[in-house]
């Protein structure tokens, strides 16, 4: 009855031991080569779901269908950039990509596997560090280690929660921009948890709108309008830029609060939540509280 | 400056072994000759032999004469009661060796499947609990009687204390592994002996080496102890005939060699932890 290339239906997780569920009756669909973001409060439930698509952790109710099959257990069909980087740090570089080029074909030579991982080290700017130790990188460096073992294995899909959570912003920038070109390159089917609107709005085909929990929803999708081509530096001059900003920081602010309870699923159709672009709405008369000067907001700080 | 504090800890060190030497030489000079008890010389008389050196605690020059014939020719073989210093200690050692590689092979694996099984864990703890602060020559008895064997009784009450350090620290080690590790396995899809190998066990291994640590300290304490009782070869029995000898020399020579062995021994461990202990 779906067309996406992975779908999500009906997801509801409630953690043994606990009575309210942290969400429940999620359905969103991701389509190959899209670029998805959630962006949500702390504690609504985005690395649940992300470790669900991810098979590490078991849904109490509903599925998630990836490529006409139904996501059971962990598998190589997608990668994982984990928060934390999760290198292996009594392994070099090259190691921590080469144990997952392994992993991905047994059957290659080790020469094939070494000249496979340290092209993908090379593509994330890492050829000089190869034979270092995790510990003797910075936290950037560690988290593109982590970026390009979760491309080299070339899943079907990726899944990267909040992979720049931990770094300044200039190291952010730098490495946004390398995810940008990759992704483009490659038209990588991705889905990420960010707590950073702008790196939403940057990298994003859609961003799914999660409320507070518990029983935390999808309020909205937001699609974001404006030209794919898009770059850090030149992204704000486009009129599209501030509308589609505001909107997300309108909602994280002030509207994410709304939905909790049930009575707020009267309001809107969980199974097909309102998908809005607020990047064309061109006249749209500004909420009271966007007059204010809006800060390069990082929430959940 | 680092080598500069070395150079002086060294020759605080030195001092301190000179103030002692001199002490101990002091204190058995004034003692000769009344310190020889009537019971010593009873005992000495009783014996027959070796009655020479029992004129009380013996002065370092003598001990230092021991250290010199014992190591001059440390392997020599003069019938069951009088071997080198070099075949005691190579006995010693090879029970150690043997009793504690077998506790390797059983904490190993038993720890790796008790640490990955909370439920294993709870299921085997009270066994530990109540089994490690046993003293291992309690089991001497036991296992003279179904082992017959004085040798192999040895080298199983050195696999016995040996083996609850490690089993608890493998245990622990490897319950303890960051979950974010076995996650990328998971998601890697990394066969189960892949993983015992290369995550987990790397992951683990500065906790376990540092059971084995333990378990080679304990080790070495007791065969010791193990080999006065069971006799025979060893360490151990080389301090016990010689007291029976009465030939306190040796005793402290044998005294100091058991130190110094275990020293080495456990320089060994602890190097061999350095190189499993990772940086994260
Ligand atoms: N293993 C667990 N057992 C019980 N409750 C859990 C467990 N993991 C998470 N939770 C709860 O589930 C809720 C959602 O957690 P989750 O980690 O998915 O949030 P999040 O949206 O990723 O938050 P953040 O933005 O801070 O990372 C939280 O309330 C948390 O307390
Ligand atoms: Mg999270």
């Amino acid at each position: 009855m779906t067309t996406h290339f992975l779908s999500v239906e009906g997801l509801k997780k409630a953690y043994p031991g606990t009575t309210t569920p942290v969400f429940e009756n999620i359905h969103f669909g991701i389509d190959k080569g899209e670029f998805v973001c959630i962006i949500g409060h702390s504690g609504c439930g985005k690395t649940t779901i992300l470790n669900v698509l991810a098979g590490l952790e078991e849904a109490s109710a509903g599925g998630v269908i990836m490529d006409g099959r139904e996501v059971a257990g962990p598998s190589l069909d997608r990668g994982v950039v984990f928060q934390s980087h999760a290198l292996m740090p009594w392994m070099s570089v090259l190691a921590n990509v080469a144990f997952a080029v392994k992993s991905k074909w047994p059957d290659w030579s080790k020469a094939k596997i070494a000249e496979h991982s340290t092209r993908y080290l090379e593509m994330v700017g890492l050829g000089h560090a190869i034979h270092k130790k995790p510990a003797e990188l910075s936290g950037g460096m560690k988290q593109r280690v982590g970026i390009a073992r979760a491309f080299a294995i070339e899943p079907k899909m990726l899944l990267l929660d909040e992979p720049f959570g931990a770094l300044d912003a200039l190291t952010r920038g730098t490495i946004q921009d390398e995810l940008l070109k990759i992704v483009q390159a490659t038209h990588q089917t991705v889905f990420m948890i960010t707590h950073d609107v702008d790196e939403a709005i940057l990298l994003a085909d859609k961003v799914i709108l999660m409320s507070n929990g518990p029983l935390a929803k999808i309020a909205e999708i937001v699609e974001i309008t404006m030209p794919r081509d898009r770059t850090r530096s030149e992204m704000h001059h486009d009129p599209q830029f501030y509308r589609i900003r505001n909107h997300l920081v309108d909602f994280l602010v002030n509207r994410s609060k709304g939905y909790a309870g049930s009575d707020a699923a009267l309001l809107h159709d969980a199974k097909h939540p309102p998908v809005v672009r607020p990047g064309l709405a061109s006249d749209e008369p500004p909420p009271s509280d966007n007059s204010r000067p809006i800060l390069k907001q990082v929430v959940n700080q | 400056m680092f080598s500069k504090q070395a150079l002086k800890a060294g020759l605080i060190s030195l001092l301190l072994f000179l103030a002692f030497i001199g002490a101990w030489s002091l204190a058995t000079h004034q003692k000769e000759g009344p310190a020889a008890s009537g019971a010593d010389a009873e005992y000495a008389a009783l014996m027959g032999k070796g009655a020479e050196k029992t004129s009380g605690f013996p002065p370092p020059a003598k001990v230092g004469e021991a250290f010199v014939t014992y190591l001059s020719d440390p392997f020599y073989d003069k019938g069951p009661n009088d071997k080198g210093i070099g075949i005691q200690l190579a006995h010693s050692l090879g029970r150690v060796g043997l009793g504690f590689f077998l506790a390797v092979v059983v904490a190993l694996p038993l720890g790796f499947v008790i640490g990955q099984s909370p439920l294993l864990f709870q299921a085997f703890n009270p066994f530990i609990q109540i089994l490690k602060p046993i003293s291992p020559l309690a089991w001497m008895p036991l296992a003279l009687y179904s082992l017959k064997d004085s040798d192999v009784s040895g080298i199983f009450v050195i696999f016995i204390c040996s083996l609850w350090p490690m089993l608890i620290n493998t245990a622990f080690g490897v319950a303890a592994v960051r979950r974010d590790w076995i996650n990328v396995a998971r998601t890697l899809e990394v066969a189960p002996l892949r993983k015992a190998f290369l995550v987990i066990l790397p992951a683990a291994a500065p906790t376990i080496l540092t059971g084995m640590r333990i378990s080679m300290g304990i080790a070495w304490l007791v065969i010791v102890a193990a080999e006065m009782l069971v006799g025979g070869t060893g360490i151990g029995y080389f301090v016990w005939n010689e007291w029976n000898n009465l030939a306190l020399p040796n005793v402290i020579f044998a005294v100091v060699m058991i130190g110094l062995v275990g020293m080495l021994l456990d320089q060994l461990f602890g190097l061999l932890q350095k190189a499993v202990t990772y940086r994260e």
